[in-house]
């Protein structure tokens, strides 16, 4: 996630999976597409059926290389090497899209004198290294002057300190030989590769990279996918049809998952949890808006957050109820808080859609974790292993553990299946999918949205019974949502929040009488609870007249009352009209990129999103990503903000200057450019540095931790 | 083509059997990618019964073959050739350093529902039909379990069900999924096909439609592309026809399919002839002992 976010702005795949098929290449690499993404493969196999090259790079031939024109069989681990390779290929050759890459990318950006790569004694680190700390900090990864919206250029890129020239001599070593050397990849195939990505490069032609897990899943992940990002945008394939990077997600609703996250340290839509030390709105709105681009309109979404959280008693004066955020005091995530179990500091634990005792690494010290806490709520459709793990476990059998001395209380509670539910997944391309509930689940088996709702309303009506001021957060929830039969919260209510609506109510407002624009607008006393429902995160406001429970799906259910993520008449090969994409619907993200910088399509070929001079708006196939009537020759006044801070050949608007980063400036902690390290498991010693493995304090930290976990269980 | 959504013949609903058009499915090796979605939903319209979980160890193939509880089946071809101008390992590359090349191709077998077909002729019940769009369907409430039609195949497709699974002694196969064609749905092995390996439609049309994907691949340089599709033995021609690369023989599928009706002229002349000659030589002992 932060190797798309950084390089490109956002968090997800660029591109659609049907769009494949437009691709004149298709690279997949860490990911073994024709087994574990069947379906989505059919447009691989058109794209290869009307002529592209398919190239599968994996050290195992699976049936994914079966169908490939071009498998290569590489080390595992040694990703950032080959893509590296590619990468210096290249820009050595002059390879590159230069026409795409000057004006759309941060290549001709100059940096701060103060930025060292680790070329300079090649031991692997950049400036900034605190060896005391073992991290990275100050700013010398910044732009010259440390303005990240207005970076003074070079678009010759022959200046010694820009983007290019720091890129270029950062990947001067990853030559064939050393590819051949790292990768066991004989330069012969190197080139077969290298040779079918430049042929499918350039205005007529784009090609498309597909990874899964197989990157992600690797300790330096985040920088194998900035490499991938690196070398699309050298040959010009983001925001283009048949290009871009596809991030194939792991199960269903894995996308979903982070953009209204499961995860510890982010809220809905990317927001950043609040630190401890983000003591108030104000402090942290400072520190996480930024001053141009898209994230300008950070107090927007987090205002609306806090609105559709806590509603009418979220008010200006109290922070809009910022204080009942609860503040991060530090990491976590998945292996810090099975520490924190293990060490006794943590009592209970609700478990849902995961079985740990069998699921996750080291399953032995799962368990043994699960041992410690006070009490355990199961939610499944069977009697999983984490939900028994007292009496039925290996180290129950081994003696190690006694089912009488575990003093874990288990409460199982059944769960609902997927056919006995409703609702939304996210999948792999951004695209919202609703599903419609087939049949009631048995007995007493419920939904997880049953379970949480109703949890939710015991545990409000306890706090609302004490006057602890611990209890003033879950007091101050707007627990609205209209119930079922089934005692299930209507989805499609909870949904209409995640959207987006006006707080004012409306009055005479029924479910699907009265103003028609407005749905579910009636609360659980019968009273009008909201306005009519917001178009798209445009109309967010940080004044809060505006609720959004997760900005960037805004737009799934709007003003015409119509759940797009419902919708089922596909009209285009992109799929509109079937599902909603976010964000807006967009099915090929940063699309601004598929014109040319005077806003004419680069071929008749590759059109997707152009300017109309007649009408002199965006148009296309697409829904354009990209202010509307901005002209393509739009240049910003000095000192503008937000996006009118973005010229009108910038497609990145995430991003405070608008372009795609070949370098990271900011938001990477191990280093702005990907950098080939052994994986911490290696026995081999890294030919490129003398730092055998990635530098930064968490790897050494996590591996220490885990070696002394393993040690003393 | 792949993905032309509900426009196409794998999807799109159709009125074949009441305007008895004769259909067929096309099998295309170069699109599969050996998911087994076709067995999957075989089974599960069909409710044909598991026959085991068996690990054979063979490829990805623990299926083995097409059998009584099995309709549709993916083969996993492994061969010491080259395929087209894949590049996988070092002898595509040209290095000459010895090694074989490779290729792993994966082929959806299943009943060829043949226009003369073995098992028809030889039921002696009645109780295996052909239908209206040309497939060869076995009615199993009429079925008495001979098995004359097991021997009958020439390519090995139809058999008896072994105890204990359901409906055990009678003899099964794919139905071409007739019940679903009657109301207009496509089988369901196509129906579910990703990739659209599996074509189904008018046989008139697949045919064009194999050709051209013939002519194209020998384009692409996949020299030893062939369809495999017998018009010219005994078999008359199949409603199921497949491309395949290189000889049939690497698939299991004859050569030359023959139905065994072919011989039952020769076969019967030289039973008389030997009852004859048999009846002479006892007449003739009877005469010599006498």
């Amino acid at each position: 996630m932060p190797g798309l976010g950084t390089s490109f702005g956002r968090g997800g795949a660029t591109t659609a999976q049907q769009d494949l098929a437009n691709a004149d290449c298709i690279l997949i690499e860490g990911s073994s597409m024709a087994e574990a993404h069947p379906v989505g493969f059919r447009w691989v196999m058109k794209a290869k059926e009307r002529g592209a090259t398919i190239i599968h790079v994996d050290p195992r031939f699976s049936r994914t290389s079966a169908l490939a024109d071009i498998w290569v069989p590489l080390r595992a681990g040694t990703d950032i090497a080959f893509l590296g390779g590619l990468v210096r290929h290249l820009i050595e050759n002059n390879l590159f899209f230069r026409e795409y890459v000057v004006p759309y990318t941060n290549a001709s950006c100059i940096l701060s004198d103060e930025y060292r790569d680790p070329e300079g004694n090649g031991d692997g680190y950049f400036s900034g290294w605190n060896e005391e700390k073992r991290a990275y900090e100050g700013d010398s990864w910044l732009y010259k002057g440390g303005d990240l919206s207005r970076p003074e250029r070079d678009l010759t890129l022959q200046h010694p300190q820009c983007v290019f020239q720091k890129l270029k001599r950062h990947f001067s070593r990853y030559t064939p030989e050393m590819v051949e050397k790292i990768c066991g990849i004989p330069p012969e195939l190197f080139h077969k590769v290298a040779d079918a990505l430049v042929a499918a490069s350039g205005p007529k032609k784009t090609a498309a990279v597909c990874y899964a897990v197989g990157w992600t899943q690797h300790s330096k992940g985040v920088q194998i996918i900035r490499a991938a990002a690196i070398l699309q945008l050298l040959l010009g394939n983001i925001g283009r049809p048949g290009g871009g990077i596809l991030a194939l997600r792991g199960h269903a609703s894995i996308q979903g998952s982070t953009d209204i996250p499961t995860l510890y340290d982010i809220l809905p839509g990317y927001l950043t949890m609040p630190h401890k030390g983000d003591q108030t709105l104000q402090q942290y709105l400072d520190t996480y808006t930024k001053k141009t681009g898209l994230w300008s309109g950070y107090p927007k979404y987090m205002v609306s957050t806090l609105k559709a959280y806590y509603g009418k008693r979220a008010t200006a004066k109290n922070d809009f109820g910022y204080s009942w955020l609860p503040k991060l005091t530090g990491n976590h995530s998945f292996f810090e808080f099975l520490y924190d179990m293990l060490d006794g500091k943590m009592e209970g634990m609700f478990l849902m859609g995961q079985n740990p005792a069998v699921g996750a690494p080291n399953s032995r010290l799962q368990r043994k974790a699960l041992s410690k806490l006070k009490w355990l709520v199961v939610r499944d459709m069977v009697e999983i292993e984490s939900a028994n793990f007292w009496r039925e476990s290996p180290e129950i059998d081994r003696g190690e553990l006694k089912a009488e001395d575990i003093e874990t209380e288990v409460f199982f509670f059944p769960a609902a299946g997927h056919a006995e539910k409703e609702g939304a997944f996210t999948n792999t391309q951004r695209l919202l999918q609703w599903r419609e509930k087939a049949v009631d689940p048995p007995g007493d088996c419920r939904s997880e949205a049953w379970f949480m709702h109703q949890l939710a309303l015991r545990l409000i009506a306890k706090a609302k019974a004490s006057d602890d001021s611990i209890d003033e957060p879950l007091r101050a929830l707007d627990w609205w949502y209209p119930e079922d039969e089934l005692g299930d919260p209507k989805t499609e209510a909870v949904l209409t929040e995640i959207n987006g609506w006006y707080t004012d109510p409306v009055a005479g407002v029924g479910d699907s009488s009265g103003n028609e624009s407005v749905v579910f607008g009636i609360d659980r006393e019968g009273n009008p609870h909201h306005g009519k429902q917001v178009n798209g995160f445009a109309e967010l406001k940080a004044d809060g007249s505006t609720a959004s429970g997760c900005w960037i799906y805004s737009g799934v259910l709007g003003r015409d009352g119509v759940n797009k993520a419902n919708s089922r008449k596909s009209k285009d090969y992109l799929g509109h009209g079937w599902g909603f994409a976010w964000p807006g619907d967009r099915r090929i993200i940063y699309n601004r990129a598929s014109a040319r910088p005077d806003g004419s399509p680069w071929s008749e070929r590759k059109k997707l999103v152009w300017w109309d001079w007649d009408s002199d708006k965006w148009t296309g196939i697409d829904v354009p990503g990209f202010v509307k009537g901005k002209p393509p020759d739009f240049e910003p006044e000095v000192g503008a903000e937000g996006l009118d801070a973005i010229p009108g050949d910038a497609p990145f608007t995430l991003h405070e200057d608008g372009l795609g980063w070949l370098f990271v400036p900011k938001g990477l902690q191990d280093g702005p450019l990907p950098t080939h390290f052994e994986p911490l498991e290696s026995p081999v010693s890294n030919e490129l540095y003398s730092h055998n493995t990635n530098p930064p304090e968490h790897w050494i930290g996590t591996r220490h931790r885990a070696m002394q976990s393993f040690h003393l269980c | 083509m792949i993905g032309e959504g509900t426009k196409s013949t794998n999807q799109r609903r159709h009125s074949y059997v009441q305007e008895h058009v004769e259909v067929g499915f096309f099998t295309d090796p170069t699109v599969c990618i050996g998911c087994k979605a076709c067995e999957v939903a075989c089974k599960e319209w069909n409710h044909v019964p598991d026959d085991g979980f068996v690990w054979s160890g063979n490829s990805y193939d623990n299926t083995g073959h097409l059998g009584a509880s099995t309709w549709r089946h993916v083969m996993f071809v492994e061969q010491d050739r080259q395929k087209g101008n894949q590049i996988v390992g070092s002898h595509s590359l040209g290095n000459g350093d010895g090694e074989d090349p490779f290729r792993w191709i994966f082929l959806s077998d299943v009943c060829k529902h043949c226009e003369d077909a073995g098992c028809l002729e030889a039921c002696p019940t009645g109780a295996i039909v052909r239908t209206e769009v040309g497939s060869v369907l076995v009615q199993n409430d009429v079925c008495n379990g001979c098995g004359y039609c097991v021997v009958s195949c020439p390519f090995g497709v139809i058999d008896r069900r072994p105890k204990p699974l359901p409906d055990a002694g009678g003899a099964f196969k794919c139905t071409f999924c007739y019940d679903r064609q009657k109301s207009g749905l496509v089988p369901a092995c196509a129906k579910v096909c990703p990739t659209e390996s599996i074509v189904f439609g008018r046989l008139d049309d697949l045919r064009a439609r194999a050709t051209h994907r013939v002519q194209e691949l020998h384009e692409h340089g996949y020299d030893d592309a062939q369809l495999y599709d017998p018009r010219e033995t005994s078999v008359g021609g199949i409603h199921a026809f497949f491309l395949i690369l290189g000889e049939p023989e690497a698939y299991g599928l004859p050569p030359k399919p023959q139905v065994p009706t072919i011989y039952l002229k020769s076969a019967w002349t030289a039973a008389f002839a030997t009852a004859i000659a048999a009846i002479i030589a006892t007449l003739l002992a009877f005469a010599f002992f006498s």
